[in-house]
């Protein structure tokens, strides 16, 4: 019992340590828009495993596979910058071709192995399919020295990473050594991946690296807030991807964490208060809701104006302003709420409050304003300023009014000879 | 022999269809939702196999067929509304649903007769075994017609749509004046994809289906400027690496797609360094010219 307990700490521990070492570097992989470059290297990683496997003569050391996987790593990622810099391929299919050309030398050899007569029991799939079952205190020192050294260069070079990552025309011209820091991410990306195949595999190993990443991008638009939502966001998936896979038997933990992942960036890209789904439609509709309140309060002011009567039925409206029957029922009832209209009888007419009146005056003052404006300063003629100002009275701060009826010295009409309101409750 | 013939044959089937496709993916720069496609179509299968209960071909092309436009909607949809980089996108969709594909495949071991060996590597050496029987008569192994379907439907596709698919791929505005839908061809294209990505899942696997769909296409296009010989190499470059990988696999024993895979990946190499006028050493040779007569006469 106890023995198993611990295996399954071994496991957590082993996937967290790695969850938040790839959250880490994902952030910037993500922000340098290369999110597959994971992909890449973890296909790589493949054939430097099987060599490593035959050049040792079928020692099972996992030093030797991440040396082999390194090495290869780096040549793959060597291999795409040159392709894409010597040749007119473009960066995504120098991508796909080293994935996919690394990953079919890494079959050829893996089945060249396990035709030979020491093969036969390899262990190389692990690295394939991943099996953080198999985790063992061991990989444990492993997990824990990578997430070390990538805690401890992004402590070191946070600077320098964030002017890698937003600006390198800026570090070239101040001199850092960029093409060094460069390699040095590329090295840990390239070890970070090396120990992720062993926990979730090739296919998915890209999605550690960029799954969390993109969900921290989500919540905010800091650096170091996105580094550590990001690595938070990567513990967590392992913790409860792990932990669900253990509720069954044979379940993969690899997959489990990555749909966790997702689930977590699913969740941020609806709900996340700035940049999410939710919140930006929400705001859309009340921006729009204010719009068409704002638009019908000064409808029921020139109706008002223009003497057809205090109390105005939507029918009435209507012939102003392009507004359904139901679309004026839902408006009206809002504005009502809001206490600028109370309805008549059996609500078939509507009478603008005080606080209603004032409400509309100071929007088509704001109207009126602009259109002064635009016809004195702009020389734009009485039929074409309407529909400016139809657009900026929704928008126009109070200050800047004041400053418009302070440059254009109260005017008494706008370009329609209509009268400005100004305020008639308030004292100025 | 025959059996040889039969495995270059179907080799070169999915080499000739992938080319095909792979090409305009290239110019389209939509090499790694090929990529994706091809990992994203693995819930489909599992769940096809699952619902009929067969390995049946058509409810498997059906299911996977879905899913690779699944993958290319939510990609599209994650870049637009979801405001992620394009890259980004791909990486959380494709990976989100081979994690899937890998749990139901996991849930329902007994029930389905797919193992991720299969997935990762495909077997095409046993074609010659597997064969359609009609009525009590052979007609030869399954996967050659399935594949030689696939690659009429892809060659009727380019051949039908050739004018659509070239201005759609390198002037998408001048489609648009024209009244061709981009985004109609966007998605054809996906769906041809993913069709031939699940025929040729079984016999390949997962990842070296997009070496055949990448590797012909980036070689050829270092050979030619023009998108029909474009086509031609890369269909050819596809069949070589097809025979060529059957030799250097029984040469050393090995997995034939994996060798297919890497031959693919030499004739790359030696298209980069001695293409005539794209590889590395005639451009060398180029500038050393116009270096060595002075400034270039143009």
């Amino acid at each position: 019992m106890s023995g198993l307990s611990a295996n399954v700490l071994y496991v957590l521990v082993g996937t967290v340590l790695f969850g938040i070492s790839a959250g880490l570097l994902g952030t910037f992989v993500v922000l340098r828009r290369q999110a597959l470059i994971g992909d890449a290297l973890a296909h790589a990683a493949l054939p430097g495993i099987c060599l490593a496997f035959l050049l040792s003569g079928g020692m099972k050391h996992p030093v030797f596979f991440i040396c082999g996987a390194v090495v290869t790593g780096l040549l793959g990622s060597l291999a795409m910058r040159a392709i894409v810099r010597q040749s007119r391929i473009k960066e995504d299919t120098a991508l796909g071709l080293v994935l996919s050309v690394f990953f079919g030398v890494g079959i050829l050899l893996l089945t060249y192995i396990q035709h030979q007569p020491f093969g036969n029991q390899s262990g190389i799939d692990r690295f394939l399919f991943g099996q953080a079952a198999a985790i063992v205190g061991r990989d444990l020192w492993l997990f824990g020295g990578i997430a070390g050294m990538v805690i401890c260069a992004v402590m070191v070079m946070y600077k320098e990473l964030k002017v890698l990552v937003f600006d390198p025309d800026f570090a070239r011209s101040i001199g850092l050594p960029l093409s060094r820091i460069d390699m040095i991410v590329l090295v840990l990306t390239v070890l970070v991946v090396t120990a992720g195949l062993q926990s979730v595999g090739v296919v998915l190993m890209a999605a550690m690296l960029v799954t969390p990443a993109v969900a921290a991008r989500q919540w905010t638009d800091r650096l170091g807030a996105m580094l550590g939502y990001s690595a938070v966001f990567g513990a967590l998936a392992s913790m409860s991807g792990t932990g669900l896979s253990t509720l069954a038997p044979h379940m993969p933990t690899g997959p489990w964490i990555v749909v966790c992942a997702t689930a977590i960036f699913a969740l941020s890209l609806v709900m996340a208060p700035h940049r999410g789904i939710a919140p930006r439609w929400w705001r859309h509709r009340q921006t729009s809701h204010r719009i068409h309140e704002e638009n019908t309060l000064r409808t029921l002011y020139r109706l008002v104006e223009d003497g057809r009567g205090e109390n105005v039925s939507i029918a009435m409206m209507q012939q102003y302003r392009a507004i359904s029957l139901r679309q004026g029922i839902q408006i009206l009832a809002r504005l009502e709420r809001r206490g600028f209209v109370i309805p008549i009888g059996d609500r078939a007419a509507w009478h603008l409050t005080s606080a209603g009146l004032r409400e509309a005056e100071r929007l088509v003052r704001r109207h009126r304003l602009w259109e002064v404006y635009l016809s004195r300063y702009l020389q734009l003629g009485p039929g074409a300023v309407h529909a400016g100002a139809e657009d900026i009275e929704h928008i126009l701060t109070p200050e800047l009014e004041a400053r418009l009826e302070a440059v254009l010295q109260h005017p008494a009409v706008d370009p329609h000879a209509r009268k400005i309101p100004y305020a008639t409750g308030e004292e100025r | 022999m025959t059996a040889a013939l039969l495995i270059i044959g179907t080799g070169g089937l999915v080499a000739a269809s992938c080319g095909l496709l792979g090409s305009f993916l290239i110019l389209r720069r939509m090499s790694m939702l090929g990529d994706a496609i091809s990992h994203a179509v693995l819930p489909g299968i599992a769940l096809a196999f699952l619902l009929t209960q067969s390995r049946h071909p058509i409810p498997m092309l059906f299911g996977a067929s879905t899913l690779g436009l699944v993958t290319a909607f939510c990609t599209e949809f994650l870049h637009r509304t979801g405001r992620l980089a394009s890259d980004a996108a791909i990486g959380v969709t494709f990976t989100w649903l081979f994690a899937v594909g890998v749990i139901v495949i996991s849930l329902f071991a007994g029930q389905i007769d797919l193992d991720q060996e299969c997935v990762l590597y495909g077997e095409i050496a046993y074609v010659p075994w597997d064969t359609w029987i009609v009525g009590g008569r052979s007609l030869g192994p399954r996967a050659l017609w399935i594949m030689g379907g696939v690659f009429c439907c892809d060659l009727a596709f380019v051949f039908l749509c050739y004018k659509e698919l070239k201005v759609t791929t390198f002037d998408p505005d001048l489609a648009r004046t024209l009244g061709i839908s981009t985004r109609t061809f966007h998605y054809l294209l996906m769906g041809a994809v993913s069709m031939t990505t699940v025929a040729a899942f079984e016999l390949v696997g997962a990842i070296l289906v997009v070496a055949m769909l990448i590797a012909p296409g980036a070689t050829a296009y270092l050979l030619t400027d023009r998108l029909g010989w474009l086509l031609l190499w890369s269909v050819a470059i596809g069949i070589l690496s097809a025979a060529g990988g059957y030799g250097l696999a029984m040469m050393i024993d090995a997995s034939i797609a994996g060798a297919m895979a890497t031959v693919a990946g030499g004739f790359f190499v030696l298209a980069l360094l001695g293409a005539p006028h794209h590889g590395i050493i005639s451009r060398h040779l180029a500038r050393r010219r116009s270096f060595g007569n002075g400034p270039p006469v143009t």
